[in-house]
């Protein structure tokens, strides 16, 4: 099982420790990484100035894998959807793959489709296995309860991304109470986080971001836990910049999911960054059991999650 | 007479050219950091920097880096072999010339009191340095002119740097070249050292001398007897082998001699020695008197680059020394071009042809914006869309063979370039995720006028945004519009909108407001509508489009499967292009 990794651009620059802890979970469950140099930006920024460019960025990540016969993992959710919808379009629409083969070929490469575009949380579901994981889990939480993000790029349009069920998504719960934690319900699980307005529109993208940590607070859920680099920095660095600036007294702090996972595999606070999250997840370690859970019968998978609204 | 003139001008011209240039890094204001630092500031800051850094444990740091990344140039190394190769030996072998040859009279001769250029091991070390420069620039043309990089663009200075060096290099082997088989210049040797008188004695040595060190003489030639060859060896021994080694040892310069050897009675009879001689003189001087103002200027720059950003720290440093620091940065880019050819988005110029996107051209620019001349606004439009599009992946900065901090330099030119109060349309994408990151570091109302201005001069195109009550004709629909919605063949599913509102219902932006269409104008189900009636400036004039966030609720809910998410996307791109358009013009 080997994957081209494809980190885009804000993991390197600004969220070290998902990258770091990304690496060591995959490595503890033998998931083979190959890093490809090349790699460019996977368009999403520029999609809302420049479709062409949007598509040429993300083809030619494609084609750099393709070249190398590689499947794509991608930690970020964003980079996901930019990678599989242009993967569709590449696929889909002749005239579009012509005109953007006919760029790529300048330096040697093409895509012709054949790659598959997969999210981390869709390799360790999928490819490793819930059963895989438990296995190698030394530790598992008591008591914790998580609520999980699912981020929207992952899920919608979900004709083109093929993640899970968008309305009734259960991958990442599962994932997360593989660990032994909770996975609790809560109202907008499946909204966004509020980061593609980061920037454009810091009010409503607040507004979002405030109602989403309200909501995981009311559910009881002592963390966030996101696998996305932008959902990430969201709750957790402009979560930290609004609690003093809007005086918002709810606080809930953000964790990574191979951070969370990390530990019940005995991987080391240092190499999963927790001291590098901007709101301390400093409690969470006090969760930890060394009791190992007995597999449960009952499906973990919880049933009747919709939207909001 | 003439090389002390020559070589007097040239010095004076570069210890100008350096004093000049070194008073740019004071004097030179980059971006919203140095706005408001006057130089006297800058010099004081830079003196108390550089010295508290000499008396700290940094002076460690800065050994290292030094040996590392000055000398072994490892940095370059890390990033491709070939390219370090290519330098080491241009700058390895030319520094190693500069000191044993250049200078002779002032270093060689004093440490060897029995130095001989001609003697070796001398001898062969000219050449042997020589021909590692020349291999050094035999990578440097392959690499810019048969390898093609992707977005490698060489330009004017690139051609200089290569040319000067080569023009001294090659002028110089074929001068050693010429010299070997000029006759006249064995004349003048032998009337000087041999003293010899006899004329069998005279053409024993010159016999000697054409069969054995490359000499071609027009009244001596071969096959020679033994016995002259004989008596000119030991002539030879007597009065010149002191100062001459076997000229094959000189191997490149021989190689030129038997080269040119048919032509060697021409070449001397046209002086060609004492032209070549000026040639490679004065290529030597203009390179010296022109170094401050071409890219060569690196060799000074690039080194006090690496070493100050191996002590500085963005949050430390005093703004003073960050804002000198950004402007010496600027002399030390060597327009290698490992930056463009690593940067994330430098894919984005196959397609938006503005070359500012490429890091190691935007330097280009912000050089010319730093020296304060003056720019046209369509020049300054360009540099702001190419800085601005940048996802601040840090990635140059890493590669930087010279260490300069870029990510820097891009967002500290960005804010100034955003307050001369052009639009940047680009700060209405998430290309601003990391400039919200970092408004802290920002002025209030400097952080948000540019999104504003955006936003208005979309709006400004609008005329329908402005007059709300006015009645529209609902025939001719603007058919070229609805057509041109098909830039990602979902676009045109706007047809078949059936307006039950699902859209508007689940979007959460919608959802965020008390009366949305006040924040926000057209709402998502009304601008389907809008698309529908070919009614552009409703379509182009929203809020909505700009503050849609992408979430895809709209488009999975959708009842008749018009993709409205793609639609909003679309219509932001022509939105741009519309207004772009128009401001051109």
């Amino acid at each position: 099982m080997e994957f081209a990794l494809f980190l885009g651009c804000t993991i390197p620059a600004r969220l070290n420790q998902y990258e770091s802890s990304s690496r060591a979970v995959l490595g503890k469950l033998g998931v083979g990484i190959v890093d490809i140099r090349e790699f460019n930006c996977c368009g999403y920024p520029l999609r809302n100035i420049s479709f062409k460019t949007f598509v040429l960025s993300s083809a030619r990540n494609l084609a750099l894998a393709a070249k190398k016969n590689l499947n794509v993992m991608t930690p970020c959710k964003c980079c996901y959807g930019s990678l599989k919808k242009v993967d569709h379009l590449m696929k889909e629409n002749g005239s579009l793959r012509k005109e953007i083969n006919t760029t790529l070929e300048r330096e040697g490469l093409k895509y012709e489709g054949g790659i598959e575009v997969k999210h981390l949380l869709s390799v360790l579901y999928h490819e490793v296995g819930i059963e895989s994981i438990r296995e190698k889990m030394g530790k598992n939480y008591e008591g914790l309860k998580i609520a999980t993000h699912y981020g929207c790029h992952v899920l919608r349009p979900s004709k083109v991304v093929e993640f899970d069920d968008p309305v009734a998504p259960t991958i990442f719960d599962q994932l997360v109470e593989v660990t032994g934690a909770e996975s609790v319900d809560w109202a907008t699980k499946l909204d966004c986080c509020g980061a593609p307005v980061w920037g454009i529109n810091d009010e409503l993208s607040m507004d979002l971001t405030e109602r989403k940590l309200r909501d995981g607070s009311k559910s009881g859920a002592h963390y966030l836990c996101s696998a996305c680099p932008y959902c990430h920095v969201q709750f957790d660095t402009v979560q930290k910049s609004f609690l003093s600036q809007r005086g918002t007294e709810t606080r809930l702090p953000p964790i990574l999911y191979p951070q969370l996972l990390g530990l019940t595999m005995g991987i080391d606070g240092e190499t999963l960054g927790l001291e590098m999250n901007q709101v301390s997840i400093d409690g969470i370690e006090g969760f930890l059991s060394d009791k190992r859970l007995a597999v449960s019968d009952e499906p973990s998978a919880e049933s009747g999650e919709t939207t909001a609204d | 007479m003439f090389f002390d003139v020559a070589l007097y001008i040239s010095l004076v011209i570069f210890a100008f050219g350096l004093s000049y240039k070194i008073s740019t890094w004071f004097r030179h204001k980059i971006g919203i950091l140095a706005r408001e630092i006057p130089t006297s500031k800058r010099v004081s800051a830079a003196f108390k920097g550089i010295l508290l850094t000499l008396f700290s444990a940094k002076i460690l740091t800065l050994v290292r880096v030094f040996v590392l990344d000055v000398v072994l140039q490892i940095r370059v190394l890390r990033e491709d072999f070939l390219r370090w190769l290519m330098h080491m030996c241009i700058w390895g072998g030319f520094m190693l010339l500069l000191l044993m040859h250049a200078l002779e009279s002032l270093i060689t001769s004093r440490l060897f009191p029995d130095y001989y250029s001609t003697v070796n091991p001398f001898m062969f070390l000219r050449d042997l340095f020589g021909a590692i420069v020349i291999l050094g620039i035999l990578i440097a043309v392959y690499r810019r002119f048969i390898l093609k990089v992707p977005r490698l663009i060489t330009n004017a200075m690139d051609h200089y740097a290569i040319v000067i060096v080569a023009v001294i290099m090659i002028s110089g082997v074929i001068l050693e070249g010429a010299k070997i088989v000029s006759y006249s210049i064995y004349q003048q040797m032998v009337e000087e050292y041999s003293g010899l008188e006899d004329k069998q004695e005279l053409r024993s040595l010159e016999a000697y001398w054409v069969e054995e060190f490359g000499v071609v003489s027009p009244a001596v030639r071969g096959p020679f007897d033994a016995d002259t060859l004989e008596q000119g060896k030991e002539l030879h021994e007597m009065s010149c082998v002191e100062c001459h080694s076997r000229p094959q040892w000189a191997f490149t310069g021989y190689g030129v001699a038997k080269i040119v050897g048919p032509a060697a009675l021409w070449l001397d009879r046209v002086t060609m020695p004492t032209i070549l001689w000026y040639i490679h003189i004065l290529a030597c001087f203009i390179g010296l008197a022109y170094l401050p103002f071409s890219k060569m200027f690196h060799i000074f720059a690039s080194p006090l680059s690496l070493l100050a950003n191996a002590v500085m720290d963005g949050e430390k440093s005093a703004p003073a020394n960050t804002a000198t620091r950004q402007a010496m940065e600027l002399d030390a880019c060597t327009h290698c071009g490992t930056c463009t050819v690593r940067c994330s988005v430098g894919v984005a110029f196959e397609e938006i042809p503005n070359a500012n996107i490429l890091p190691s051209e935007k330097i280009a620019s912000i050089k010319a914006l730093a020296s304060g001349k003056e720019l046209s606004e369509e020049d300054l439009r360009i540099i702001q869309e190419g800085v601005y599009l940048c996802t601040n992946c840090y990635r140059c900065t890493v590669v930087c063979p010279v260490g300069i901090n870029l990510q820097d330099l891009w967002f500290n030119v960005r804010e100034a370039l955003l307050q001369k109060g052009y639009p940047e349309f680009l700060a209405l994408s998430p290309l601003s995720f990391y400039r919200g990151l970092m408004k802290e570091d920002l002025v209030q109302r400097d952080y948000g006028e540019p999104l504003i201005r955006a936003r208005e001069a979309i709006v400004a195109e609008c005329d329908l945004m402005r007059g709300r009550d006015k009645v529209l004709p609902l025939t001719p629909a603007n058919r070229g519009f609805q057509s041109g919605l098909s830039l990602s063949a979902q676009a045109n599913t706007f047809s078949v909108c059936f307006g039950c509102e699902t859209c508007t219902t689940v979007c959460p932006v919608v959802g965020n407001y008390e009366n949305p269409k006040e924040v926000l104008g057209m709402l998502p189900h009304q601008i389907m509508h809008a698309c529908g009636l070919g009614v552009r400036d409703l379509a182009f004039g929203s809020n909505m489009l700009w503050d849609c966030i992408t979430c895809y609720q709209c488009q999975e809910q959708c009842p008749q499967g018009v993709s409205v998410t793609d639609v909003l996307y679309e219509l932001k791109n022509l939105a741009v292009k519309n207004v772009k358009e128009k401001m051109s013009q």
